[in-house]
């Protein structure tokens, strides 16, 4: 009499075999992208902080940031950053309880998801 | 205390005793943040590949280094409250207590010293 049901229950929403969609993608984003920034402050701060010990500290600094390597850190850097900024604007709105519907909120997390690669594009080919 | 009606006593006691004020806080830096991350990825991108010198001649002027200044107080008080939101999350006991303790003095070290080698830049 238990069993007269099995295999054919509801699940209950685990992690491993929920289907990803588009809230729970960039809400985790939001907190792998911000707390990743970590590695970027640690670079930028050392650059300013060589900048200020001399030109010695300064071209090795300089150097390590502008290499291949660097330039890679760099890139993901921008791209976490955008995302991470538009993602708090996204909360900002939320937050004036505006855009709040399931239609309106994935709509607002592929927007965030297009610019910020958007954003990327232009501040690597502006800069 | 016990002419207290039961409302006034939980008035202001979520789960946490606070946490209103840390969202609100988190909001504030965030709207700051908002203005100040464009300025400083275009300002901070544009002498990124100069010359030592270019790069001094650069943060001696104000506006580029206030925006620096700026970035790196409200960016690191910022980082050490939403990191320690996620270790509030994930860890528990003495690895949470460790865990903040040391992700509040690693941002406001970094605070301190991209503070200090902008001054030391301007001056």
């Amino acid at each position: 009499m238990a069993d007269v049901n099995r295999g054919n229950r509801p699940l209950s929403p685990h992690i491993s075999i929920y289907r990803w969609h588009i809230p729970m993608l960039t809400s985790i984003l939001t907190r792998i992208t911000g707390n990743a920034l970590i590695v970027t402050a640690l670079l930028v701060v050392w650059w300013f902080a060589a900048a200020a010990a001399g030109p010695e500290s300064f071209a090795v600094a300089d150097g390590f940031l502008r290499s291949w390597f660097g330039d890679l850190v760099m890139f993901f850097s921008v791209l976490g950053l955008w995302y991470h900024t538009l993602a708090g604007i996204r909360h900002l709105i939320w937050d004036e309880v505006k855009m709040l519907e399931i239609d309106k909120a994935e709509l607002l997390g592929q927007i965030i998801l297009i610019v910020s690669v958007l954003l990327t594009i232009f501040t690597v080919v502006v800069l | 205390m016990a002419y207290l009606t039961d409302r006034k006593r939980a008035h202001g006691l979520g789960a946490s005793h606070s946490g209103t004020r840390q969202h609100w806080r988190m909001s504030m830096s965030s709207v700051a943040l908002a203005i100040l991350i464009p300025l400083f990825v275009f300002t901070f991108g544009a002498v990124l590949g100069g010359t030592y010198e270019e790069v001094v001649i650069y943060y001696q002027r104000p506006i580029p280094a206030a925006i620096a200044v700026l970035t790196f107080i409200v960016g690191f008080w910022h980082f050490r409250a939403g990191a320690q939101i996620m270790i509030e999350d994930y860890s528990r006991g003495f690895t949470r207590k460790a865990l903040i303790v040391g992700v509040t003095c690693l941002s406001y070290a970094l605070a301190a010293i991209g503070v200090l080698a902008l001054i030391r830049l301007a001056l």
